[in-house]
């Protein structure tokens, strides 16, 4: 590695892990990547701690597969299990816990850092701490991660105690909200995007399963991690999924939930990563595929939340997968961190060209507005100003920086500013 | 875990397995998953850094989290003959009851030097067929002295037919699914299982630079075809992925006078 990035050119190189970025931020278009997938070893495990040192490339599913046998998770877990460890801290990803736990970054204790003017670095709070802040949410620019010192966490075993309650309204999720985040550790809700203004969803909450909740678990003989799921093995017909299929979906989906009330123990995989399911399940967009939309909004401005449901439902565009979370108050772990107080809305939109596009730019004014920040990791279009509304300190980040390292999406939404 | 897994994990766990070539890309994804089952490993390999680092991850994978998961690594590099007997004497004084031997190493030069450079064309040969014959005979006679387990070779389908573009990794490969196909009638009165491994082009640093080499199928997909053919009494014969059995019926029924005229 050292090699490599002593002989890059400029600007010519960018770490990549197993591409889960929905945008141009893991692209380094007529430019090099690095394939970090290989980095995968596990260097070092202390269980009388749950400190874990590994490699960058180590996925998070392999941590959960090697770690939750032995009582270990994952302080911090986004949707899915298929990113590495350096795309989890170089994307500061977030999960279910954010109000408790923050994000990821927050629980990254060291790292090495392979720098093209340097060498390795070793970065934590007291040595290069500024090094660490910009390497968290710094977008694989600030070199290659080695390796990683990352707080697991002690849990009972492989259940949770989940539950999912239906609401009505914006007011309805936020009380659920405020009155959940105290007594639960994961609270995130499913969203009916064609509701409009009279919002409805699902709001889905739990804790690791303890005492004989987790020995009910064992006892039920419940499926326990399927390995492989179902696969798409190719991509369905754009036309397949419309408004009306849509519609339909949701209001099942609805159904279906509220139906099942009160608490239940679900296996893990299931209660975090419900896509995973399905591989492949990009390909149910068609050929054309889709963008992904997620901003946060402070929770100071709930009109424009609505308005931009608002738009979403009048648009008839919005999809089966969208997704709402209130941020806690904790500090950001990076310099480029996203999540932070507010409320962060998550939604497909399959791509139908200029429509599609336009309709993201009335969401865009929206969230300008209000003072809130798209999210680099989903986005492939956010203009250079909105990137400078959504992170307004980020040419603080730039010195950084490692000469040789660039993006795609960094170039689009910096170069014309610098 | 269902009660099939659990048997299975119960089947495997007495498992004792040396590794011949320990840090090639399929092998590293087979050590993983066997270390999970919780079989023990003995590596062998070239690099004794890179070994000392794998030792670690394996272990810890293994469980050693919590109780003693052994795995023993031994430095040396068995494109040498001459280092032969000291791998298989460090074999059966530390790791005396092994039962599985797998030969997972392999080199593959660029064809077009091996035409024009004849030692280069020795060196595929030497790495590929004569060393990992060797080094099975020394095995083999141990096994079927014990009357008890398994032999298993990673060769390629590429030695299921010459071609063009790459006949001389493939007759050294062909030559040793040749070879195991003997051994394995000489073993089988013995008990002792031998299984031909042929995989089609897997993305490992030995593909690399090949074209194409990102629509290669995935190392994991392929360990776990092996993982399940070491727990199993068949097949003899292992293509993987699957498709590749039926692909090699197809392109050996080929007629010669077609094949020759065939650039690929």
């Amino acid at each position: 590695m050292p090699e490599i990035l002593r002989d890059a050119a400029p600007g010519s190189l960018l770490p990549y892990g197993l591409g889960r970025s929905y945008g141009d931020s893991c692209l380094n278009a007529g430019r090099e990547l690095i394939d970090c997938r290989r980095l995968n070893r596990i260097l070092g495990f202390d269980n009388s701690t749950g400190m874990l040192r590994c490699e960058s490339g180590v996925s998070l599913s392999d941590i959960v597969d090697v770690f939750l046998p032995h009582g270990w998770f994952l302080p911090v877990t986004p949707g899915t299990r298929f990113v590495t460890v350096g795309g989890a801290i170089a994307n500061d990803v977030h999960g279910k816990n954010h109000h408790c736990a923050g994000s990821f970054g927050a629980h990254v204790r060291q790292i090495g850092l392979h720098r093209s003017n340097d060498g390795l670095v070793f970065c934590n709070s007291e040595n290069n701490s500024d090094m660490l802040r910009a390497t968290i949410g710094g977008l694989g620019l600030t070199g290659v991660i080695a390796w990683a010192d990352i707080q697991l966490k002690r849990v009972a075993g492989p259940w949770i105690d989940a539950q999912s309650v239906p609401f009505q309204s914006l007011k309805a999720f936020l009380d659920l909200s405020r009155e959940s985040n105290d007594r639960f550790e994961y609270t995130v809700a499913w969203l009916d995007c064609f509701a409009g203004k009279n919002l409805r969803g699902i709001f889905f909450r739990g804790n690791h399963a303890t005492g004989h909740r987790s020995e009910q678990g064992k006892k039920q003989g419940k499926k326990f991690h399927p390995k492989r799921g179902a696969k798409l093995p190719f991509a369905l017909p754009a036309w397949m999924l419309n408004r009306y299929s849509v519609k339909t979906f949701n209001k099942a989906y609805y159904t279906i939930h509220a139906r099942k009330k009160g608490m239940a123990i679900v296996p893990y995989d299931s209660f975090f990563y419900p896509l995973d399911s399905i591989r492949q399940w990009n390909l149910l967009y068609g050929r054309q595929g889709f963008l992904q939309y997620q901003c946060v909004i402070p929770d100071t401005n709930l009109e424009a939340f609505e308005e931009l449901l608002d738009r979403i439902a009048r648009s008839g565009m919005g999809s089966c997968l969208g997704v709402l979370k209130q941020f806690g108050s904790a500090p950001p772990a990076g310099m480029l961190s996203f999540p932070r107080p507010g409320l962060t809305i998550a939604l497909d939109f399959a791509m139908r060209g200029e429509r599609t596009l336009k309709l993201m730019q009335s969401l865009d004014e929206v969230v300008w507005q209000s003072g809130g920040a798209l999210y680099p990791a989903k986005d492939a279009r956010m203009s250079p100003a909105l990137f400078e509304a959504s992170f307004p300190h980020w040419r603080g980040f730039v010195p950084y920086i490692d000469p040789t390292m660039s993006s795609s999406f960094w170039r689009r939404v910096t170069e014309a500013q610098q | 875990m269902t009660m099939v897994g659990i048997a299975r994990a119960t089947a495997m766990r007495m498992r004792k397995v040396v590794v011949l070539g320990a840090t090639s890309g399929i092998a590293l994804q087979v050590e993983r998953q066997l270390a999970r089952q919780g079989c023990e490993l003995l590596l062998v390999g070239r690099s004794a850094q890179r070994l000392a680092e794998l030792q670690v991850d394996l272990s810890i994978r293994g469980g050693a989290v919590t109780g003693a998961q052994q795995v023993l690594t031994y430095a040396a590099d068995l494109a040498c003959v001459q280092q032969h007997a000291a791998v298989f004497d460090f074999a059966r004084r530390t790791f005396p009851d092994f039962d599985t031997v797998l030969l997972a190493y392999g080199s593959m030069h660029e064809q077009k030097d091996s035409e024009t450079a004849v030692d280069i064309l020795l060196d595929e040969l030497q790495v590929n067929f004569v060393s990992a014959t060797a080094i099975l005979t020394l095995f083999a006679a141990d096994l079927e002295r014990r009357r008890t387990g398994c032999l298993a070779a990673i060769t390629s389908v590429a030695g299921d037919r010459g071609r063009r573009s790459n006949y001389v990794y493939g007759s050294a490969k062909g030559a040793l699914s040749l070879f195991l196909q003997g051994l394995r009638s000489r073993l089988h009165p013995a008990g002792v299982r031998v299984i031909t491994i042929k995989p089609g082009p897997v993305q490992t640093p030995m593909t690399d630079h090949l074209p194409n080499a990102a629509r290669f199928a995935d190392p994991e997909q392929v360990a776990r075809d092996i993982v399940r053919a070491l727990e199993r009494r068949a097949p003899d014969v292992l293509y993987t992925p699957k498709v590749w059995r039926y692909v090699m019926k197809v392109v050996q029924e080929i007629p010669e006078a077609v094949f020759k005229r065939l650039s690929f």
